[in-house]
């Protein structure tokens, strides 16, 4: 039986406790008796026949009919399906989205339709390569559809194949992919990680056009959605749900497949990495040593290699499938079974360890602005009902925030980093002045359209996704990071934890209260 | 008076002379006890069971000796010949995923077509590590087990187990299903032997009997280019290119009988060989409407069933072999 998540209260027996540094870590000690460390749960225990499940599930769907009764010969099938960004670190094949859209096709073979459409889902994030593409699909379904063109990726700047369905009432225009818009039926083929992904923000992001997304991607949208995790209480999710009621009214019939993981991200020999520190072996620690002493010498660009090429044995929770709302609820169930640790009260400091990856650099650079998002954006919305550090308190990561970029990835943060944070960090003033400028930018444009680049407003997206923290923290502090880099950010650098906190002193006294946020393992606070 | 020493030497020439000329005597010469005694004429001598064949008994097989020995051959001698002989590309392995994901697999059949020697190797080398190690080969009796030489070297190498070709008898059933039990996994060939003109042959029942007997899942596979290598009637083989395509595991359902089963796993091994020699996506959409071409091949006899094959192995792995060859002219 896996044990639940916890929050341990860090007394002068308490170990140092291992924090993330990029493609490294450290073991920091916690000041005893005033700080707590929030513990996710273990790894909750797989299905077993995840084929089986999933097969039921399109059998016996929520709120609606099943597939089969939904299929027909010369009807137009589109299969739509998330993109890389999911899950981190990917998967070990074979991956979900390939179980699940090779049972739909089993299904529509047997139905007899011949017109399908695979697209993946990518809304701004780039295109996939091939070896993505391969990964997530499997090699069957790529050979099978992508020489003849039936499996592409979204496009969200081809204004000849975007296709208004309507409006909501708050004035949001729903603009997708004509090919979904004109389908007779669309299936998406969901990997549920957080609590954040899935339901109608899937498909109304993933197939959107850059006009639509800049409804609910802005920085007044993003400031009242406390948290990204928490779909009741996110403004962004409550515009997503709009758009998503234009879609069901107007739209093409969705049928969703959500499934969800547990956290088991860490093969050996990594998988120390998942283990409570006082719990660690001779063999842990010693891994622990050779990995950390050999990191640091390991080149970066190697040890991305290393950490990137990392397959997690996740295994699969839950499948549900049916109309999408009702599928949405049951899912964020089991995402919170799994992620879900109550807290009591919030403290004026709160730590966290910046991994290697974020939603926006699978097989990518970390950046200064994606640590940026992932520290602000992410892991300080890993919460419910009220963040775990007060207003005005002190947020400290540990991060190397080398002022390293992908320039095939990532070419508008590079000119977003030394342009923009250079005028301004404010995000509702980079929206006003700058966005535009970016967002059309015609070289960007065509290196999203071609090449394998984020779209050109991407970083700004990025930079938006952590408004929210921004305004709320009193200061941040990056312990590790280049300071150059760091100040850019409009962050304080320290080069210890100890100088860290000293630094924090000025924002919230000699003696704060201080919650570090453990990762890795997924965990959302539940803060009363 | 001759010298005494050499009436001396001529008796150690003739002694000398007699060894050698009884050495070089054949055997054939000899009589009893040097050979099998004459039987007496009106006596009934009782017949002794054969030790070869279907009674061969490969328990010595399954020891930690003889275990390490297959280990070190199936990393060595079988490995190169496996890469140098057919060169496999090994696809559809992620479909064995749920059961090879778990700390203690459970024991499979696994369950191929059959057009050459090749193919047990190939299947060893191709089938995943977990159930490699307790793996035994069902071979036919009469083929691998009639000469105590063939015997020990196909139990020592494949962990063979001699098999009936026509039926799975008790005595073979309930040996494979305490084999299972002891958690081996199972290479049955279900077409009961070699394909005789390299196009398939219907499947007998033994693989859907003994999952029907034991519980344990069945799974399909297509090897595709193994009958240009090396097939029946070929006098040596003939290097080229090969692919094992897996498929997902099947268990008989509830009330399906051994031969509506036995259907079920040859449409699954049909429709992976389509998928071999296509795609997925067109393979399975045949697979639904029952249209996958056949492994026994087109209906009609004779010349033309021969050249169809050829045409048939131009879309597979061996046509890759020859389409690689093409050279294009040097237009400066």
């Amino acid at each position: 039986m896996p044990r639940p998540g916890f929050v341990l209260e860090v007394d002068k027996s308490t170990p140092p406790i291992l924090f993330w540094r990029g493609e490294g870590f450290s073991l920091e000690k916690l000041p005893a008796d005033r700080s707590r460390v929030i513990y996710p749960a273990e790894p909750l225990a797989g299905l077993d026949d995840v084929d089986g499940h999933i097969r039921n599930a399109l059998l016996n769907p929520v709120d609606m009919d099943p597939l089969p009764a939904l299929l027909h010969p010369d009807m137009k099938l589109t299969i739509c399906f998330d993109d890389a960004s999911l899950s981190l670190p990917k998967m070990r094949k074979p991956d979900t989205r390939q179980r699940i859209i090779e049972a739909v096709l089993d299904l529509a073979a047997a139905a007899g339709v011949d017109d399908i459409h695979l697209i993946a889902a990518l809304g701004l994030h780039r295109r996939m390569h091939e070896y993505e593409l391969r990964h997530v699909l499997g090699d069957r379904i790529f050979d099978a559809f992508h020489p003849r063109g039936m499996l592409y990726q979204h496009d969200a700047e081809d204004y000849e194949n975007l296709t208004v369905i309507g409006e909501t009432d708050q004035g949001e225009v729903l603009e997708i992919n004509t090919r979904v818009a004109e389908s007779d039926l669309v299936v998406y083929a969901n990997v549920n990680q957080v609590a954040m992904d899935g339901g109608w923000k899937s498909i109304t992001t993933g197939v959107a056009s850059y006009r639509c997304l800049s409804y609910h991607h802005n920085p007044v949208t993003l400031q009242n959605t406390r948290s990204l995790m928490d779909r009741h209480k996110s403004d962004l999710h409550k515009s997503v749900w709009r758009l998503g009621k234009v879609l069901q009214d107007h739209g093409p019939r969705i049928f969703t497949v959500e499934t969800t993981i547990n956290t088991d991200a860490f093969p050996s020999p990594f998988d120390f990495l998942s283990k409570r520190e006082w719990e660690w072996n001779a063999k842990d620690r010693a891994l622990y040593l050779a990995t950390q002493k050999s990191l640091k010498r390991t080149p970066n660009r190697l040890a991305r290699k290393i950490f990137h090429g990392i397959e997690s044995p996740y295994a699969t929770t839950s499948v549900q499938a049916g109309f999408t709302p009702s599928v949405h609820e049951i899912t964020l169930q089991h995402v919170y079974d799994q992620h879900i640790v109550p807290v009591e009260g919030q403290t004026d400091i709160l730590t966290m360890g910046i991994p290697f990856i974020s939603p926006y650099n699978p097989e990518g650079i970390m950046n200064p602005i994606l640590v940026m998002c992932m520290g602000l954006g992410y892991l300080f919305n890993m919460y419910r009902n009220k963040p775990l550090v007060r207003e005005g308190g002190v947020v400290i990561m540990t991060h190397p925030t080398y002022r390293e970029f992908n320039p095939v990835h990532h070419p508008s943060y590079i000119d977003f980093f030394d342009e923009v944070l250079a005028d301004t960090t404010d995000p509702v003033v980079m929206s006003e002045k700058w966005e535009k400028k970016y967002a059309e930018d015609e070289w960007y444009r065509h290196l999203y359209r071609t090449g394998n680049a984020y779209h050109g407003v991407h970083p700004f997206y990025a930079w938006y996704w952590g408004a929210h923290g921004q305004q709320w923290a009193g200061k941040v502090i990056i312990v590790g990071g280049d300071p150059t880099a760091v100040r850019q950010l409009g962050f304080t650098p320290a080069s210890t934890m100890d100088d860290a906190f000293e630094i924090a002193s000025d924002v919230v006294g000699r003696s704060p209260t201080i919650s570090h946020l453990h990762v890795p393992g997924v965990l959302v606070a539940d803060v009363v | 008076m001759a010298n005494p020493y050499l009436r001396t030497a001529q008796r150690a020439a003739g002694t000398a002379e007699r060894i050698v000329r009884s050495a070089a005597k054949p055997l054939r010469s000899h009589g009893f006890p040097y050979r099998a005694p004459s039987v007496p004429k009106g006596v009934e001598v009782p017949r002794e069971p054969s030790k070869l064949g279907a009674n061969y008994d490969t328990e010595w097989a399954r020891g930690p000796v003889a275990r390490a020995a297959r280990g070190l051959i199936a990393e060595g001698p079988l490995r190169l010949l496996v890469k140098g002989v057919a060169n496999p590309d090994v696809v559809g392995l992620d479909r064995l995923h749920d059961l090879s994901r778990l700390d203690d697999p459970p024991p499979v059949i696994f369950a191929p077509n059959h057009h050459s020697h090749v193919d047990t190797a190939l299947m060893i080398r191709a089938i995943p590590a977990c159930w490699r190690r307790e793996l035994v080969v069902a071979a036919a009796a009469d083929y691998f087990f009639d000469q105590q030489w063939k015997a020990v070297l196909s139990a020592l190498a494949l962990n063979a187990i001699p098999i009936d070709r026509e039926v799975t008898g008790r005595k073979s059933s309930d040996q494979f299903r305490d084999l299972m039990a002891d958690g081996h996994s199972l290479l049955i060939y279900p077409e009961g032997g070699r394909s005789p003109d390299g196009w398939g042959q219907e499947f007998k029942g033994g693989a859907a009997y003994l999952s029907t007997r034991t519980g344990a899942p069945v799974v399909p596979v297509f090897i595709d280019g193994s009958g240009a290598i090396y097939g029946k009637g070929m006098k040596r083989p003939k290097p080229g290119r090969t692919k094992v395509v897996f498929g997902a595991p099947l268990r008989p359902v509830d009330g399906e009988n051994t031969r509506r089963f036995n259907a079920r796993i040859e449409a699954a091994v049909t429709r992976l060989g389509d998928e071999a020699l296509t795609d997925y996506w067109t393979a399975t959409k045949r697979a639904a409407q029952g249209s996958s071409p056949k492994l026994t091949g087109p209906e009609y006899n004779g010349w033309r069933r021969q050249w169809e094959l050829g045409e048939h192995r131009k879309l597979g792995a061996a046509g890759l072999r020859r389409r690689q060859q093409r050279r294009w002219p040097d237009l400066g």
